[in-house]
């Protein structure tokens, strides 16, 4: 498939100083539906904003089906855009409000209705044509946005936190919902968030932005399994790190000191020996392991510290042996009752599988 | 119940006050000059009748109904020039300045004269349009004229301008408001909607700007309406206003009655005006 945007080198500097994006270069294929994730302030929204052409980038270029759009007016562009606060127009009812994008394209008066009475149906929302955006609730009114951008057909459309405003359970539902959408519209998706969740729940590509820089760039499991940095793998779920130390290497593999213990990591790359470094281990990849028993992986010996319950599983915060703690996180299965998991005080031993080891650099 | 009706006494006097207050210095007196405004004049003194001679005098005399059309048409075009200089302004400082702290000082050199005593500020017109005024003296110094000329004072487009700068920041303010209070990024969604600024402007900011053009021109038109001062200053023979008569029918042509009526049907023209711009606002506010 051909990329229907692309970014060359962007950079957004403002009042000269602050930089809000910078050399951020990307490509987004047609019909792909792309997260921008990122904490708050990180430049996600001046990204998104610069391609749909409200705000011009300092240097670089933007290239809309193979199109140099960068200094493009917003109304010259064929992107739309689902503001975050849904941007609807007061003064006009829901009707007036979908088709006032489709004035400038020319189409018949007639054409225009039903196109409009097309989008509605499409958020399933066709009985609201005539009423005004402030008697709308929040999710509905979100729809009308949604609709008022679609039913133009851009290239790309543009998504800046559309769900934020919306309480969690409806969150939920319109992230299937607007998934669906995307499937059945094939438009191309931008979508900001700094919502983890959504962002692996919705995209087939997520690219996690840091100070204005990407960060990584890859799919849901990419980013899940393989976080390139801490700041990913702290950023996309939870990691335990821990301070290590490079004793050998061998193969695909390396052996290091950590946890008060020798811990074996699949990794490629070089890796010099006595290179102070970090591993880094998911929370729900530790495992504890039956005591005497031990098996091929890792072990990590401790003391259970404190245990927090959330519905789904149980969070286990585990004190090791050379001072750190670690986070392990269980499902609990029906047969389990709590009775049988290993109590507050007592010690146990943790597993893990070299392949759920990552390296990373220390920390400077 | 003893703590309910203490309660109940209370609010009684925090009503009563302001209540009282307009009693005595709003509908009294508005009493007494409907009343007034039936009676007979018997020179040398007003003879207690229930008649409409008087209104009848106001609307076909042509002296009265001439002024009463030349106020309104100087009220109606004060409050068009100041619309056409206080809205682009306005946008300005709104939409385009970026410069949040220059916004608040350019805000505030227009309403600021309003601290200023209003008959310095006529004044000051009287001395830039007249014959030893700024205006003359710099036609003079550039050649354009060759003699002090008696054109720009003492005529109705003197009081025109006089009277715009005096109310033009009651047209500033209310436009200032609305305009502010339209979320920039609704011009945005109209540009990502293939609309072009003029466009944008037209049927996004406009409209929703019209509550602060309605009020301003309610504002400033009422305000002209009632003005006795610029005509006095700057207005010339031919620049009488109902104001002007009313105070004569109470002074040197003592006839109260006449008075009264003209001063009733101008209360009645400003009220329809509140009433309408009233409704026109509530009109467009239902998208809010
Ligand atoms: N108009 C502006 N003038 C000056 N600085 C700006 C402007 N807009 C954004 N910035 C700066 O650029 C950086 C990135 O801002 P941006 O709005 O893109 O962040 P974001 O990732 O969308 O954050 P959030 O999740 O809070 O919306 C921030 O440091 C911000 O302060
Ligand atoms: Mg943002």
């Amino acid at each position: 498939m051909a990329s229907i945007i692309e970014l060359n080198d962007i950079r957004k500097v403002y009042g000269g100083v602050i930089v809000g994006v910078d050399h951020v270069s990307m490509s987004v294929e047609d019909g792909e539906f792309v997260t921008l994730l990122g904490p708050s302030g990180c430049g996600k929204s001046t990204l998104l904003r610069m391609i749909g052409g409200f705000e011009q980038p300092t240097a670089g270029q933007i290239v809309l089906a193979g199109r140099d759009v960068t200094y493009e007016p917003p109304h010259k562009r064929d992107v739309n855009m689902v503001f975050q606060d849904y941007a609807l127009f007061p003064h006009m009812t829901v009707g007036e409000n979908i088709s006032y994008g489709l004035r400038m394209m020319g189409l018949p008066r007639s054409e225009t209705r039903s196109k409009a009475v097309e989008a509605l149906d499409l958020v399933g929302l066709p009985e609201k044509i005539d009423q005004k955006p402030h008697e709308l609730s929040g999710g509905q009114r979100q729809r009308i946005a949604l609709a008022r951008a679609i039913v133009r057909n851009p290239k790309v459309l543009l998504l800046d936190e559309p769900l934020s405003a919306l309480d969690a359970n409806l969150r939920e539902q319109m992230q299937v919902e607007l998934k669906h959408m995307h499937e059945k519209v094939g438009i191309t998706f931008i979508m900001v968030t700094h919502d983890q969740t959504e962002a692996l729940v919705m995209s087939d590509r997520v690219i996690v932005m840091e100070k204005g820089r990407v960060a990584q760039d890859g799919t849901p499991a990419e980013l899940y399994d393989h976080p390139e940095t801490p700041y990913v793998a702290n950023f996309i779920g939870t990691t335990n790190f821990l301070p290590a130390r490079v004793l050998s290497r061998d193969g695909g593999s390396v052996v290091v000191e950590a946890g008060g213990t020798r811990i074996i990591a699949e990794v490629g790359g070089a890796l010099p020996e006595g290179e102070h470094i970090r591993i880094g281990i998911r929370p729900e990849k530790l495992h504890f392991a039956e005591s005497g028993a031990s098996g091929p992986g890792n072990t990590l010996e401790g003391r259970i510290e404190e245990q927090i319950y959330y519905g789904l599983g149980m969070r286990t915060v585990v004190r090791l042996a050379e001072g750190s703690t670690v986070l392990v996180d269980g499902l609990l299965p029906e047969a389990v009752a709590r009775t049988t998991l290993p109590e507050i005080g007592s010690n146990v031993r943790l597993s893990i599988a070299p392949h759920n080891v990552r390296v990373f650099a220390a920390e400077n | 119940m003893a703590a309910f009706s203490t309660r109940r006494l209370s609010s009684y006097m925090v009503l009563g006050i302001p209540i009282a207050w307009i009693i005595i210095f709003m509908l009294v007196p508005y009493g007494v000059l409907l009343t007034y405004s039936f009676w007979v004049k018997k020179y040398p003194l007003f003879v207690p009748a229930f008649q409409f001679g008087n209104y009848i005098t106001v609307f076909t005399d042509p002296q009265y109904l001439r002024v009463l059309l030349r106020t309104l048409k100087i009220s109606a075009l004060v409050s068009l020039a100041s619309l056409l200089l206080a809205y682009p302004f306005a946008y300005f400082l709104v939409f385009r300045l970026k410069n949040q702290s220059l916004r608040v000082w350019l805000y505030m050199a227009v309403i600021a004269p309003l601290w200023v005593s209003y008959l310095l500020r006529a004044y000051t017109w009287k001395s830039i349009l007249g014959t030893q005024g700024v205006l003359n003296s710099f036609l003079m110094s550039t050649g354009i004229t060759t003699e002090p000329s008696t054109i720009f004072l003492y005529n109705q487009s003197a009081m025109v301008v006089t009277l715009t700068y005096i109310f033009i920041p009651f047209m500033v303010m209310p436009i200032y408001a609305a305009l502010e209070k339209i979320p920039n990024n609704l011009s945005e969604a109209s540009a990502d909607l293939g609309m072009g600024p003029i466009r944008t402007f037209l049927r996004i900011t406009l409209p929703l700007s019209l509550p602060g053009i309605v009020a301003g021109f309610t504002l400033t038109f009422c305000l002209s309406f009632g003005d006795f001062i610029a005509p006095f200053l700057v207005g010339g023979p031919d620049g009488l206003l109902v104001a002007n008569v009313i105070v004569s029918q109470f002074g040197a042509a003592l006839n109260w009655p006449l008075g009264s009526a003209l001063s009733v049907v101008m209360l009645f023209i400003v009220l329809a005006i509140i009433t309408a711009s009233d409704r026109l606002e509530r009109f467009g506010q239902q998208g809010h």
